[in-house]
């Protein structure tokens, strides 16, 4: 449609000078005040159509673009969320969002501008050539054979345009994701004052893009240069020929002015051919990048017929589970290496190992963030992959070691897991996880909190995560360290208010001190992947050397253990 | 309502006095990008310019071999034919040539604009406070730096050389006209009133929608970005869906306001058309009344007609050019915002130089609060002597982490001053107090790059035995080798395979590389276990040594290595002496540590 009036605009633009013309010979002979007015109207007329034309143009084309433009974003955001984690680890965000803006906004330009415009000068092109052979077919064949080396070196141009073109915007995408770390981890580079150290290790990414601009500048000049000088040698050699054929009395001059006026028009259509050609390569890569996202597997899904569990009891069972990242060397064990756990209803466990031991990858596992690559996970006997991800993970609620909360108000960031809870559930989430002082913010409980929760303290935003976590009445809490940052009298305070909740509530708890190990019924010892013992704290403490040597601060004769100078 | 800085940003609809004042801020920005390339603009514009009269003269070389070479090779002389065909191509190459040669100068100029502004971008928010950085978000400030950017990009390709040679050619056209007939010319000023108005009617609807494009857009990105950076929480609590009706409809705001830009345009641009259609058709009707009367020779007319149509021709690259600006004008309004905002810890202007460092620091008589005037810190003095380790304790929320930033200078105090051996902080070069002064957070943030240049941030300079010995000191090295590259492993986006344990011994061997005077621990070993904590102690030991050191920790085995002991409690200093004393008393120390001791079993 937007194509056609295109093509309709350049027609009545083209033939308003045409009927000019005509007009004249006429105003010439019969001049009365008639014929004079007709032609005005005539003029008047074409020249609001030609601007109709062009408004239709806009409006058929451009506002149906943005609805594209608003489909592909809208897409790329659900697959976004719908890839798994290890996906996102492996993304630089940045990446990511230069997808979502400048990309997503390039195949728009395209469809709406460069495609209507390739198409109609095409066209154009088409139509030029055949009323060029029809005047003269070997002033046309001799225009044709000179331009055809710009079919060669378009093909060429192609190829080399597209590796710079897609480079360019894989080191916009670098270049955005060195902005986003500089945001993100501003607090570490004033902290070590290394604001110009970035700055200078920005400069040289942006160096970078701006050499690969240069460079597809480079390029771009030379198609332009091409696609703007052969058309002009074609005539340049047609014309003697022409002037021969006059000459030879095989010719009129009138059909040379012809073929010479027609040649003119196609002058831009085919130079603007370079530009285009260009255009439409940057479109190209970036519906690569796009669809690279697009195309990629969700490795974590539903499936097709989720089982559902009516009344969840809350028996958690990791059945000879095990786990390794995608990326993890061939030779090394896998790092979750056959972990059999049984939790049952309302129990709680606590998950005890030395750093990098796997805890917080057991836990991720539980709610399918990671994919366990061997055995299974079971909630109340059901395969954990046999559930929909919605469903599992209602079912259980975790606390992130990292507590990330959302730029909205406290309410709404503790009720993430349960929206339209009462108040009075509100309220107890809030007092368990010892959060009072949300209360006390400018706007109590409305108050909007940074992003990540960055205007409150560690401890104050670890509490609005526990919170979140508690107040999603889950039939399983998994809870990674989560009073890691609070001082002792809070935690205490903390830990007397949860006992009532993990009463009724299974849970994994992963911990690092004696106190947090204390909420739990018993505790599993993660070691070299395997849970190598199971009991209660008090046994393991005493029988377990590698047990003491991981939780305790005192020694087997129950002597702190002092560090010496 | 003030415009200074970031201050009101998202306003849509501005009164005459802050629209004057964001139209001088932005103008300013726009002269300072373009003041650097001014002169390479003007040999731009003049090759513009020259490439233009060449192509020109194409049209004149065929109408000579037609008027003149090939009556003459009818009568047997191909010499003029063998000049106009030669000048033809001549002219053709060598317009080629400029037009070429210019794309590539053009993209120069605009490139390093462009450079100029990104790096200009980012060194400024890296000098902006943390307290700038909490309130202003992360994603806004990626939005600046992005899509902004890209508008103000979108317009520099948008040649702003062939706008000026566009003008130019009007201005003769124009010229050529009044010459042959001052009545048509008349004609056609008369049709610069509804232009102007058609303009102006432009111009103010759309800087209003382009702005709310750019706030749109600022929303799409921070919305973006926290939802990729929390997935992890996203996916947990189930907030995909939630979510994606939020992006929907953040994507249909800015989509709306979108094609509401592009609809101004496309009724701005065929009225355009219109008004040089109607202008044509009046000097037309004009003139033919005059040819009627025989006061005017028809040749003259086609002349006046043609010129009159050329006149409008260059008028849709105006305004598509117009529209850029526009565009990239309310995106600069927003980028000269942020230049605006003022480091609220501005660096010394005349900065005292700190020679051999000791680590004395010095609180005197300093009161905190935020600058919306709620007392965080009350007027407090200390004075830690140097080489004194201090274990700051205190419930959460009781100011321990503002003290120790105070120190960091992450801000500043709203009264008295800190001192580093005896020199205000506020005197100090960022570079020498940075060097001074160390802190690690519980933060412990990871930048994409292998673990080696994690660790080398804390000096960038260090070689690899020097990261290595650092990685053992605090007890990494192990796990670092197991990685799967070791040392060269690339960490990726926040540390996603390290865990956070590991994330924070890789940010201590970082501070231990940096071996500063003033070492500040705020929450550093949280999420280690037990024996890390030991392994870092240990490794504290040699790094504490002739140091000062503030450490904040809940777990009060840190203690054990401390000179002294600062209790805090709402602000206040309610406990402050060796840990010996303070455990044998009866204070609130000696019972957080007996209720510690106890959680230790």
């Amino acid at each position: 449609m937007g194509t056609i009036a295109a093509i309709s605009g350049h027609m009545f633009a083209l033939a308003i000078p045409g009927y000019l013309r005509s007009l004249f010979d006429t105003l010439e002979n019969n001049t009365t005040f008639d014929t004079l007015l007709f032609a005005v109207f005539a003029v008047l007329g074409m020249g609001l159509l030609e601007a109709v034309m062009v408004l239709l143009r806009r409006w058929l084309v451009l506002t149906p673009g943005t609805h594209v433009e608003a489909g592909l974003r809208r897409a790329l955001y659900a697959k976004l969320q719908d890839l798994e984690v290890a996906f996102h680890d492996k993304w630089p965000s940045g990446q990511l969002l230069s997808r979502a803006s400048s990309d997503l906004s390039m195949i728009r330009r395209w469809l709406s501008f460069g495609l209507v415009l390739l198409v109609a000068n095409l066209f154009t092109i088409v139509v030029g050539f055949t009323l060029l052979f029809s005047y003269s077919w070997i002033l046309a064949s001799v225009f044709f054979v000179v331009m055809s080396p710009l079919w060669i070196l378009g093909f060429r141009f192609e190829k080399e345009y597209h590796v710079t073109a897609r480079l360019s915007q894989d080191q916009a995408g670098d270049l955005a994701t060195s902005v986003e770390e500089s945001v993100h981890g501003i607090r570490v580079i004033k902290a070590f004052g290394r604001g110009s150290f970035m700055t200078e290790k920005f400069a040289k990414d942006a160096l970078k893009l701006r050499g690969t601009e240069l460079n597809k500048a480079k390029m771009e000049a030379n198609l332009w240069f091409y696609f703007s000088t052969i058309p002009s040698i074609a005539t340049a050699i047609y014309l003697p020929l022409g002037v021969w054929q006059i000459v030879e009395g095989n010719m009129t001059i009138g059909l040379l002015l012809s073929f010479i006026l027609t040649t003119r028009i196609l002058h831009w259509p085919i130079d603007s051919l370079g530009f285009l050609l260009s255009m439409t390569i940057d479109a190209r890569s970036a519906v690569e990048r796009f669809f690279e996202v697009i195309d990629t597997k969700v490795d974590i899904t539903d499936p097709e017929q989720p089982k559902t569990i009516k009344e969840p009891k809350g028996r958690l069972v990791f059945e000879n589970v095990s786990f390794r990242y995608a990326d993890a060397p061939a030779e090394q064990t896998d790092l979750i290496d056959g972990v059999n756990l049984e939790i049952e209803p309302g129990e709680s466990v606590a998950l005890i190992g030395i750093t990098g031991s796997g805890k917080t990858s057991i836990t991720a596992l539980a709610t399918r963030l990671y994919e366990v690559t061997g055995g299974s996970v079971k909630l109340d006997g059901v395969d954990i992959r046999d559930l929909s991800r919605e469903e599992l993970r209602s079912h259980i609620a975790m606390a992130f070691e990292d507590s990330t909360l959302f730029s909205d108000t406290i309410r709404n960031n503790v009720l993430l897991g349960r929206p339209g809870s009462t108040e009075e559930d509100l309220a107890q989430a809030l007092e368990i996880a010892q959060a009072g002082f949300a209360y006390d913010l400018p706007d109590g409980l409305d108050t909007k909190i940074g992003e990540e929760g960055l205007s409150l303290s560690g401890g104050q935003r670890q509490r609005i995560a526990l919170a979140r976590a508690v107040a999603a009445k889950p039939a399983v809490l998994v809870l990674d360290d989560p009073l890691s940052a609070l001082d002792v009298d809070t935690e205490a305070m903390v830990e007397d208010a949860l006992r009532t909740v993990l009463k009724a509530t299974t849970a994994l708890i992963v911990a690092h001190r004696p106190s947090t190990v204390q909420l739990a019924d018993k505790v599993a010892l993660l070691q070299d992947g395997k849970i190598t013992a199971f009991g209660k704290h008090s046994d393991l403490i005493a029988s377990n050397d590698h047990y003491r040597y991981v939780i305790s601060s005192l020694d087997a004769a129950g002597k702190m253990i002092e560090v010496k100078y | 309502m003030s415009m200074q800085g970031v201050k009101n940003e998202e306003k849509i609809e501005l009164n005459k006095e802050e629209q004057a004042r964001v139209r001088e801020r932005s103008l300013k920005l726009l002269g300072e990008i373009i003041k650097p390339v001014k002169n390479r603009l003007f040999l731009s514009l003049a090759l513009v310019i020259t490439s233009q009269a060449l192509r020109v003269s194409g049209p004149w070389l065929i109408a000579a071999t037609v008027d003149y070479a090939l009556p003459a090779a009818q009568a047997g002389d191909l010499s003029l034919l063998y000049w106009t065909v030669g000048g033809y191509v001549t002219t053709a190459v060598l317009a080629g040539f400029t037009i070429a040669y210019f794309l590539r100068f053009a993209a120069r100029v605009s490139q390093d604009i462009m450079f100029g502004l990104r790096k200009r971008l980012f060194r400024h928010t890296q000098r902006l406070s943390v307290e700038f950085h909490e309130t202003y978000t992360s994603g806004r400030v990626i939005a600046r730096q992005t899509s902004d950017l890209d508008s103000i990009k979108e317009l520099l390709d948008s040649g702003g050389s062939e706008m000026i040679s566009g003008i130019l050619f009007m201005l003769f056209t124009a010229i050529a006209l009044l010459t042959l007939d001052a009545s048509s010319f008349l004609i056609m000023l008369v049709s610069f009133i509804p232009l102007f108005f058609l303009t102006r009617w432009f111009q103010k609807n759309t800087r209003i929608s382009y702005r709310k494009t750019r706030v749109a857009s600022a929303k799409l990105i921070v919305h973006f970005v926290e939802s990729m950076t929390g997935i992890r929480a996203v996916k947990a609590f189930r907030k995909e869906k939630r979510n994606q009706d939020t992006y929907k409809e953040l994507v249909e705001d800015y989509r709306s306001v979108n094609a509401k830009v592009i609809q101004l345009f496309g009724i701005y641009d065929p009225g355009l058309i219109m008004i040089g259609n109607i202008t044509v058709a009046f000097v037309l009707l004009w003139g033919g009344f005059r040819v009627m009367e025989g006061d005017l020779g028809i040749g003259v007319l086609i002349s006046c007609i043609l010129y009159a149509r050329s006149f409008y021709e260059p008028m849709e690259n105006l305004a598509m050019f117009y529209n850029s600006y526009q565009s990239a004008n309310s995106a600069l309004e927003k980028i000269s915002g942020v230049l605006e905002e003022e480091p609220s810890v501005p660096e010394a202007t005349n900065p005292t130089p700190l020679a051999p460092r000791k680590g004395h620091i010095q609180f005197d008589t300093v009161e905190f609060a935020y600058s919306n005037g709620k007392v965080v810190l009350p007027k407090f003095n200390m004075d830690i002597p140097a080489g004194q380790t201090i274990a700051l304790v205190g419930t959460t929320g009781a100011g321990k982490s503002t003290l120790a930033k105070l120190i960091g200078r992450f801000y500043d105090p709203s009264a008295g001053t800190v001192e580093l051996d005896g020199v205000d902080l506020r005197q100090l070069t960022d570079d020498d107090l940075r060097k001074a002064v160390v802190m690690v957070t519980q933060e412990a943030y990871l930048f994409s790059g292998t673990v080696a240049e994690n660790i080398s941030l804390g000096k960038p300079e260090a070689t690899m035995e020097e990261i290595e010995s650092s990685a053992k000191a605090v007890g990494a090295h192990e796990f670092i080798l197991s990685l799967p590259d070791g040392y060269d492993t690339d960490v990726n986006k926040r540390g996603g395979r390290v865990s956070s344990g590991q994330r924070q011994l890789i940010s201590f061997a970082r501070a231990f590389i940096a071996d500063p005077t003033v070492l500040i621990l705020d929450e550093a070993t949280s999420s280690l276990d037990i024996p890390s904590e030991r392994m870092v102690q240990k490794g504290l030991q040699t790094l504490l040594a002739g140091r000062t050191a503030i450490i904040i920790a809940h777990r009060l085995s840190t203690v054990s290595i401390a000179d002294r002991v600062v209790v805090m409690e709402h602000g206040q200093i309610i406990e402050d002496d060796e840990p010996a004393v303070l455990i044998a008393g009866t204070g609130k120390f000696a019972k957080m540590h007996k209720a510690w001791r106890d959680s230790l079993v």
